[in-house]
């Protein structure tokens, strides 16, 4: 079961979100969460999710997987609807009881965060279903190598993300089999109240913390043999080069969000 | 013979002085006054039990440790010059025992690709080489899958591709099959073989089992941080007594024959597979 897990959540296919170059598709993600929050009257919101009922359609990605994506954020929007609802006041009073008000401004404040919200997140789960962790970590490390001006080390950063990405399963099936063994010996895992637990888990931190301490030896060896000097002198295999599609992407977006900036200017702000 | 000597050993001694892996403790001498030259195109296998060295025999192999007193040198380069040691490890790669220990990358060519990124090859290059070593170790299909879903075997043959793009003249192995099943083992011995056959590769493996140091062109047994036999298999394997009294098995048809001949049979034990076994007992058979 353990070795089923995928790293990330990458959906493998072949649209034109799989296609845009990784580069792109973070500076194109940002811009548009960016966009979210410019968003104030309605027409404004309404393209908005056209944008995100598009991008999700285009994907390829199943309908089914972008809601598991909302899911767990689903206690939070409702929260902070409820929130925002009591909270906000202004425009009509619609309700009014002892300390409660119930206002216009209040209900579209409340329906505003919660679309943004929903919004926010499939659009930036789509950038993870449809790029490798590896394309991420790469284009990260491009797209930040402008800070070497300023002695970051980037390529070390990239690397570093890149290894934790590796050995995430390699640790699960270390913590499967040393929590295994210490069962094996008595070790009660699963009762007790909080503290139990919480304490229950030190004989397995323990002896893992050791086996990748260990295991860190190794590959550092490893990466020795391999001639693994650092960023400088490096070449890639995989070259990532923008394409034409890259731009219209840019443009369009670019054409999307003036859109949304107009239709906020020309329709009455409601938030 | 080919005399072009690839990695020298010229009197190394060599004693650990702090942690290391579970073999050595502290302050224990590992090497004494060792010597061996591994001469280039040789397969060789280094046999010898827990702590005879021979693991820290590999890794001076390619400078991951220098010797304290006496010099190894690859292809006429000492390894304790400090400059060069991208120069050693560009002619020696190594593969390790724990295969997910070696892989950095989470798709399987961008691993392969790992070392040739780290020396500067151009991009076509690499793509070309990476592609090249995985049809040469049978995992070509494989090449965009996630190392974490493959098989002991599997992870293994990806290592070694990853040393067989940077294009090394040697490669070590320090027990690549200790950790894998037997089918896992089949298949890294037999892209070991490959290795030496068709490219040409020299390769030192370091093994505990017999049925692999079978395979080699030469044998080493080590004892002690010395070596105790060193010559062609079917050389060092009719010494059983003394094989045997190093703690270490002789191969199983040898070790069949062998007890065969100590129960009074006229069997000549000097047998390597279960092929010439089967042979002398065939003819053993047949005399009576």
């Amino acid at each position: 079961m353990i070795k089923d897990i995928t790293i990330g959540q990458y959906f493998l296919g072949n649209s034109f979100l799989h296609r845009m170059d990784a580069r792109m598709k973070i500076i194109l993600t940002f811009a548009l969460i960016i966009a979210i929050f410019v968003c104030k009257s309605i027409p404004s919101l309404l393209l908005m999710v056209a944008i995100t009922v598009f991008l999700v359609a285009v994907s390829s990605v199943p309908f089914k997987m972008v809601l598991k994506s909302i899911k767990p954020i689903a206690i939070i929007v409702v929260f902070t609807g409820i929130l925002n609802l009591f909270y906000v006041t202004g425009g009509k009073t619609l309700f009014e009881w002892s300390f409660i008000h119930i206002t216009t401004k209040g209900i579209f404040t409340a329906v505003f965060m919660a679309v943004r919200i929903i919004c926010l997140v499939v659009i930036s789960s789509l950038l993870t279903y449809t790029t490798t962790p590896t394309m991420l970590t790469d284009a990260i490390e491009r797209l930040l190598s402008p800070l070497k001006v300023f002695k970051i080390p980037v390529h070390t950063l990239a690397m570093m993300m890149t290894l934790a990405l590796r050995f995430i399963p390699t640790l699960i099936e270390e913590i499967d089999r040393i929590s295994n063994a210490q069962k094996a010996r008595g070790a009660d895992l699963d009762s007790g109240g909080l503290i139990e637990k919480v304490k229950a888990l030190i004989p397995i931190i323990v002896p893992l913390f050791v086996s990748s301490i260990r295991r860190a030896y190794e590959l550092a060896d490893a990466m020795d043999c391999r001639c693994y000097v650092g960023g400088d002198g490096r070449t890639r295999m995989k070259q990532m080069k923008l394409k034409g599609s890259d731009f219209v992407s840019l443009l369009v977006t670019a054409v999307l969000i003036a859109g949304l900036i107009l239709l906020n200017h020309y329709f009455t702000k409601v938030i | 013979m080919n005399k072009d000597i690839l990695i020298k050993f010229n009197n190394v001694t060599f004693a650990y002085t702090s942690y290391e892996d579970e073999e050595e403790s502290v302050n224990t001498p590992v090497l004494t006054d060792f010597s061996l030259e591994i001469p280039r195109g040789q397969f060789i296998a280094v046999l010898g039990h827990n702590g005879s060295g021979k693991s820290t025999a590999a890794k001076m192999m390619n400078a991951l440790l220098v010797p304290q007193s006496g010099s190894v040198t690859v292809d006429g380069i000492p390894t304790s010059d400090e400059s060069r040691i991208i120069d050693i490890r560009r002619k020696v790669g190594m593969v390790f025992q724990n295969p997910d220990n070696q892989l950095v990358a989470t798709i399987v060519e961008d691993d392969v690709a790992f070392g040739p990124e780290n020396l500067g090859v151009p991009p076509e290059e690499i793509r070309v080489r990476v592609d090249n070593a995985l049809k040469a170790v049978g995992m070509y299909e494989f090449k965009d899958r996630e190392p974490h879903k493959l098989s002991g075997g599997q992870k293994q043959r990806v290592a070694i591709a990853g040393i067989i793009t940077m294009q090394t003249d040697c490669i070590v192995m320090d027990e690549p099959t200790a950790m894998l099943d037997p089918r896992g083992r089949k298949e890294v011995m037999d892209t070991i073989k490959m290795l030496c056959d068709e490219l040409g590769i020299t390769v030192v493996l370091i093994t505990h089992y017999m049925d692999e140091a079978v395979k080699a062109d030469r044998v080493v047994v080590m004892n002690d941080g010395k070596i105790c036999l060193d010559g062609a298999p079917r050389e060092v394997f009719s010494n059983v007594e003394l094989i045997k009294s190093l703690g270490l098995d002789v191969p199983q048809a040898t070790e069949l024959a062998y007890r065969l001949n100590k129960a009074g049979f006229d069997i000549d034990f000097n047998v390597l597979d279960e092929e010439e076994c089967a042979g002398a007992i065939f003819s053993l058979l047949e005399v009576k």
